[in-house]
């Protein structure tokens, strides 16, 4: 067996150096890997360049380290949730590639799987296209997008082994798994750390070898961005 | 004249039996609230679910559960969830029947405009650039007129766009409209209380309209 457990988020992201570049994993608030968010934000390294879907909200999430200043650039798909983000993005503070979601999904998939790049009709003829090799196959235009390279990763999920097999909770699972494929480094953070051999191999999502540590997770807080229920009859 | 929720409602008449759907932000969410009477639809939400069921009771929320809106839901018998890359393999190619979305701006030859107003809006476009470059279908939800009453369906895009040669059907709080695949807007039914004159008024790309355009029927 081999042992990947640390004692917790300290010990998880302690050679994280400035200028690094993470992928961080969660959509929106969902599936974030909060406990290491929050060591970042007190170790206090700088010139990050941060991978992920959103960029929290304000006083939460990836929002904490841009509070910090401690963002460089983020590449994401959707940021509309973070007027800190708007405000040092407009006034030039901090780099910003958007990019669209399938793209980011399918790079960080790429890098998981080995593959230096990805073919994809995603921005096709927009400002995303600019500057990229363009493809025709069977009549199609596609865009040539490269695999992400990650100094580190940095995923949550639902529960986890000494081994590193992941498995994650419903839509808290997102761009977590793709994440887990791509980071020289792929630090994951867990609600429950559970025996070896107490999870159905048949069940895993993320198998081990992806994985280089994990800790047990304290004190979530899944924040929920926007509530909405209906009434009872 | 159509409220937004009359939009949703025509565009509703268009989902078929056992279709696959996508529904975007805003406008398009409120089609799942007229899904017709016999008609079997799948949502999709592209973070990871299909299957999409109705919001939760007050209490019975789940941090883990969120629609592509960030919203709680819930699942349904059925329901299958998956990462974002299998969500987006899915997209592009193209087992979702039809895409649903909102935009800003719309041209006569399908181009789409609906992520970026430089200078003022940087949100992103999440993954409406996969959706309409991907789609098989696509409707889009729009307004025909903003509030100074300037058309939003345009020979040519003004706003950084989305897609290009994409959009085949656009329903406004004015019209229904197929757009040509030789280019063009073509009428094909008036909302209640809607003159063609108006909508031609309200309409700066070409427009193909005969001399009677059925009224649209909601129910």
């Amino acid at each position: 067996m081999i042992n990947k457990v640390v004692a917790n988020a300290q010990e998880a992201i302690k050679d994280i150096e400035d200028g690094n570049t993470l992928m961080l994993g969660g959509f929106g608030l969902c599936g974030i890997p909060e406990n290491s968010i929050a060591e970042l934000v007190k170790k206090g390294v700088k010139n990050l360049t941060c991978i992920s879907n959103n960029a929290g909200v304000d006083g939460f999430g990836i929002g904490l380290m841009l509070e910090k200043k401690q963002v460089k650039k983020m590449i994401s798909s959707y940021v509309g949730e973070n007027a800190e983000f708007e405000r040092q993005l407009l006034s030039g503070e901090l780099e910003v590639e958007l990019i669209p979601q399938g793209t980011l999904a399918t790079r960080c998939m790429a890098a998981g799987y080995g593959m230096p790049a990805i073919f994809t009709p995603a921005g096709v003829g927009t400002e995303v296209a600019e500057g990229k090799e363009v493809r025709n196959f069977k009549g199609k235009d596609y865009l040539m997008e490269y695999a992400f390279e990650a100094d580190f990763a940095i995923v949550k999920a639902w529960k986890g082994d000494a081994e590193g097999n992941l498995i994650y909770k419903s839509t808290a699972r997102n761009f977590n798994p793709v994440m887990a494929m791509a980071g020289k480094i792929t630090i994951a953070e867990v609600e429950e750390l559970v025996e070896v051999g107490t999870l159905d191999p048949d069940k895993i999502h993320t198998p081990g070898i992806y994985v280089h540590r994990i800790f047990q997770g304290v004190d979530y807080q899944k924040r929920i961005e926007n509530k909405t229920v209906r009434a009872k009859k | 004249m159509l409220d937004k929720n009359g939009i949703a409602q025509r565009i509703a008449k268009e989902l078929k039996n056992n279709y696959y759907v996508n529904l975007g932000i805003g406008i398009p969410t409120l089609v799942a609230n007229y899904i017709p009477k016999g008609v079997n639809v799948v949502l999709q939400s592209e973070n990871g679910l299909l299957g999409m069921g109705p919001f939760p009771f007050e209490g019975e929320e789940d941090a883990d559960l969120i629609n592509a809106g960030k919203q709680t839901i819930t699942t349904l018998a059925g329901s299958s969830v998956f990462d974002s890359a299998l969500s987006f393999g899915m997209i592009r190619s193209q087992k979702i029947d039809l895409t649903i979305l909102g935009a800003m701006e719309v041209s006569e030859n399908g181009d789409i405009a609906n992520w970026k107003i430089p200078g003022k809006m940087v949100k992103g476009m999440g993954g409406a650039m996969d959706l309409v470059a991907s789609a098989k279908n696509i409707i889009v939800a729009m307004q025909h007129i903003n509030k100074a009453g300037e058309s939003k369906l345009l020979p040519k895009c003004t706003l950084p766009l989305t897609g290009v040669n994409c959009i085949k059907k656009v329903v406004t709080e004015l019209a229904v409209l197929d757009i040509l695949p030789e280019g063009g807007f073509k009428l094909l039914e008036r909302a209640p209380g809607v003159s063609v004159d108006f909508i031609k008024k309200s309409t700066l790309g070409k427009l193909f309209a005969d001399d009677n355009v059925p009224e649209m029927i909601l129910d």
